[in-house]
């Protein structure tokens, strides 16, 4: 009743608050009594509990059924290990569900603790570790797999891409060079400008990659929806908004289905104030949870607010909460930004971001620590960031931003994942 | 099937506090399977360690089941109830065969007594409900579990393990797939004190109790004089007053808590919330036609025994492990009187400053009392027909 008197804006911000209020009241009541829900007895034989992810694709299923059967009569059979391991592989990344990982890994359960197992075993153990975050034991395997086979192109990828995250871009760079007689053109100047657009040479590989990829059109869908990917992640950093969207575009139109570059191009959305178009285009990915931290962003700035934005907050809080418990380490970014933008808890969200730079070190890594560390306002916990952006003479203007008001002061509240004004 | 005591705690609850009900019931939204996470897969194993009993709860995902025994029996992708209970045989088997439970040194045999179904955050899981025979009062417990590892290594099983009222968690993965629990003995000192705690949060929250007790208090400070209240003249007659109807009322109630948590006498439940109601509407309506005429610590002790069944339901639904009976009693008890003492304690000294004042003359014993009569009319309404008068 009090709101009617206040002015439209005024009462839906004052809601706004009280909703962000009532969720970090729910995700406190929560914190209680983690996942404690109540058993019930359906009431009819028809009702359905449960619809299978498989359903959309099941050709694909019936191909993993067969080679799961081939494979539980001749468990020990390298080939059709490898290949049922690679098809599940490919099936965690489209359907960006962990649960595939799983089953790739007991596919190799003959060879999973062995110390030196065949060199197509070991690139493929490497990547289902890398996809844990268990970045020293993949990059362990990698490198047994590259002395036994030195012209194992996965192998260099995979090793380039892990020590990207891990911030080590010389060694990244030297792991890219042997593709040039292993791989495509495209995937090989696509590794190189990825990690030299982060160490000082961003317009240099940006022009690159682009005149590479005109050259390449012919490229696997693939591999150009790589270098797309690639290419606007450079843009942004740059602050070509425009050239920025029109590769997100270019890349969304290949229509691969790919989480990654639907978080980045959410991620551009979010900074540009256009939630709108976030909710629009991640409205069927909420099962993947770094794809509904992004959802769950944008509505906290709609308004009216949604109606799911609560349920969506405790959502993401029980998924945090149950890949803890579990002891994992793949989320800790997004926990991060989670517990900042939507908790504003940000001695909480430091702490977290803190950890996952230890794991982690990619522009995306550094900023959610950045932004952690002005809202805690706590200088010191940066300094690790500071001192790697200038090392590698990273060029982003978001973070050279976050970077500047460390030495502007204090003072500046959380910005909710959005461009400071 | 709840009780009318559960029913109650429930409605005040969402009365005191309409804003955390709110939220409570958002994070219930939260688990309608519209939002399934892609999450590495988990099951949630739960075991209660009591004195002469272990029940355990085990939820495993449809999704896992289907890969590991196959229940979508028609392929068409979509898992229904009928087709889980059609294989409910093979799910109890699969899962039994893949969990051992030594309680001491004998084996745990386990017997499923129940199957449900539940919703978490990446979709319906089926719920098995056991119990463990074997070894009654177990120093220690070894879980060996192994469900699922073979076809997903990444699987992990997160156990709760609740023993005489002391909590562990662990998580079972494939290195580690063995653990051993020492349970402690029960720790009386804990018991006593949480039991306390009930008391206190019981009286808290429990509306109709405190309405009972300050419309019992609000003429304590008052005298009548030519049918006019006035105020008393000094602390000491008030403070007489109160001490009275304070005494009477804890006697009572404590002589009725302890007879109903004994078993020697038992009341329905719906007659005693009714009659709680009633006396909270005659103590209110008494300030506005005294008919108790000075005698309110007579009042206070004669509903103080309905009042005790009340909180004797409340104790009941705690569940009582036997042998911890009389801790259980006193510590409820007294948890109840610190509760009903902290009340009185802000009560007093407002009542008595504000003693000589039309506002409390006037507007909170006439007017006060006229609303609180009005609400626990209806309460009582609602208890005797079991319909909802009160939004809250």
């Amino acid at each position: 009743m009090a709101m009617a008197i206040l002015s439209k804006s005024s009462s839906a911000r004052i809601r706004s608050r009280w909703l962000d209020f009532g969720l970090a009241v729910s995700v406190c009541l929560g914190a209680v009594e983690p996942g404690r829900t109540t058993p019930f007895t359906p009431s009819d034989d028809h009702q359905v509990l449960e619809r299978l992810p498989a359903k959309t694709s099941s050709a694909d299923l019936l191909i993993l059924r067969r080679a799961r059967a081939a494979l539980t009569n001749d468990p020990e059979n390298l080939q059709t290990s490898l290949r049922l391991a690679r098809d599940y592989i490919a099936k965690s990344r489209a359907e960006s569900d962990p649960r595939y990982l799983g089953y790739a890994q007991a596919t190799l359960a003959p060879w999973w603790d062995s110390p030196d197992p065949p060199v197509d075993i070991l690139v493929l153990r490497a990547t289902i570790r890398q996809s844990n975050h268990d970045f020293d034991n993949a990059l362990a395997d990698l490198a047994k797999a590259l002395k036994a086979d030195p012209a194992n192109g996965q192998a260099w990828l995979t090793r380039a891409t892990i020590l990207q995250v891990l911030g080590e871009y010389d060694d990244a760079k030297r792991a890219c060079l042997p593709l040039w007689r292993l791989a495509s053109e495209l995937i090989t100047v696509t590794c190189a400008s990825s990690i030299a657009s982060l160490s000082g040479e961003a317009a240099r590989s940006y022009e690159l990659l682009d005149r590479t990829l005109e050259r390449n059109f012919n490229a696997a869908a693939s591999e150009r929806l790589w270098a797309l990917t690639v290419l606007a992640e450079i843009a942004v950093r740059l602050g070509r908004d425009t050239e920025a969207e029109s590769y997100f575009r270019r890349a969304l139109a290949l229509e691969l289905r790919d989480g990654y570059l639907l978080g980045a191009y959410a991620d551009f959305l979010l900074d540009h104030d256009r939630p709108t178009e976030v909710t629009d285009l991640l409205k069927d990915e909420t099962r993947v949870d770094g794809l509904l931290l992004r959802v769950t962003l944008a509505e906290k700035s709609l308004r009216p607010q949604p109606a799911a934005f609560t349920a969506h907050g405790s959502a993401l809080r029980e998924r945090f909460a149950a890949s803890r418990q579990r002891g994992d380490k793949v989320h800790r970014r997004e926990e991060a930004r989670f517990t900042l933008h939507l908790l504003n808890q940000p001695k909480e969200a430091l702490r977290l971001a803190k950890e996952n730079w230890t794991i982690q070190r990619e522009p995306a890594d550094a900023r959610i620590l950045l932004e952690s560390a002005l809202a805690a306002k706590d200088p010191a916990s940066a300094r690790p960031v500071m001192d790697s952006l200038e090392k590698n003479h990273l060029e982003d203007l978001e973070l050279a931003k976050l970077a500047s008001q460390f030495n502007t002061g204090f003072g500046v509240p959380p910005s909710g994942g959005r461009k400071p004004k | 099937m709840r009780t009318a005591a559960q029913r109650r705690l429930a409605t005040r609850w969402s009365f005191r506090i309409g804003l955390f009900a709110f939220w409570i019931a958002a994070f219930a939204v939260s688990i309608i399977p519209n939002v399934y996470a892609h999450k590495p897969s988990d099951s949630y194993l739960s075991l209660q360690v009591d004195n002469t009993t272990t029940i355990g709860q085990w939820d495993i995902a449809l999704r896992d089941l289907e890969y590991a025994i196959g229940l979508d029996a028609n392929n068409d992708g979509a898992i229904t109830w009928g087709e889980l209970r059609a294989r409910q045989k093979a799910v109890e088997d699969y899962a039994l065969s893949r969990l051992h439970l030594r309680l001491a040194d004998s084996v745990g045999r386990m017997r499923v007594t129940e199957l449900l179904v539940d919703n978490h955050t990446d979709g319906a899981y089926a719920v098995l409900r056991f119990t463990v025979d074997g070894g009654s009062s177990p120093k220690t417990i070894e879980i060996t579990y192994r469900a699922l590892f073979d076809i997903d290594p990444q699987h992990r099983g997160l156990l709760r393990l609740v023993a005489h009222g002391q909590t562990q968690t662990a998580v079972f993965s494939p290195d580690n797939a063995t653990q051993r629990f020492e349970l402690g003995t029960p720790d009386g000192g804990k018991q006593f004190l949480s039991f306390a705690w009930e008391g206190i949060w019981h009286i808290w929250i429990g509306f109709d109790h405190i309405l009972f007790l300050i419309a019992l208090l609000l003429p304590a400070v008052l005298r009548r004089e030519n049918v006019r209240w006035r105020g008393v003249d000094g602390f000491a007659p008030a403070f007489a007053n109160v001490f009275k109807i304070v005494t009477a009322f804890t006697l009572a109630h404590s002589i009725t808590l302890s007879l109903a948590t004994l078993g020697i006498v038992r009341l329905p439940s719906r007659w005693v919330e009714s009659a709680i109601a009633a006396s909270v509407v005659l103590a209110a309506l008494n300030n506005i036609y005294p008919f108790f005429h000075g005698r309110g610590w007579l009042v206070a002790f004669g509903f103080g025994l309905v009042h005790g069944f009340g909180f004797a339901n409340v104790l009941l639904d705690l569940g009582l492990e036997k042998g911890a009976l009389a801790r259980a009693l006193v510590g409820f008890n007294l948890g109840v009187e610190a509760g009903q003492l902290a009340i009185v304690g802000v009560f007093l000294p407002l009542a008595y400053g504000l003693r000589a004042t039309w506002f409390y003359q006037r507007l909170t014993l006439k007017f006060g009392s006229l609303c609180v009569a009005l609400i626990a009319s209806s309460w009582m309404l609602e208890r005797m027909f079991g319909f909802r008068v009160l939004p809250f």
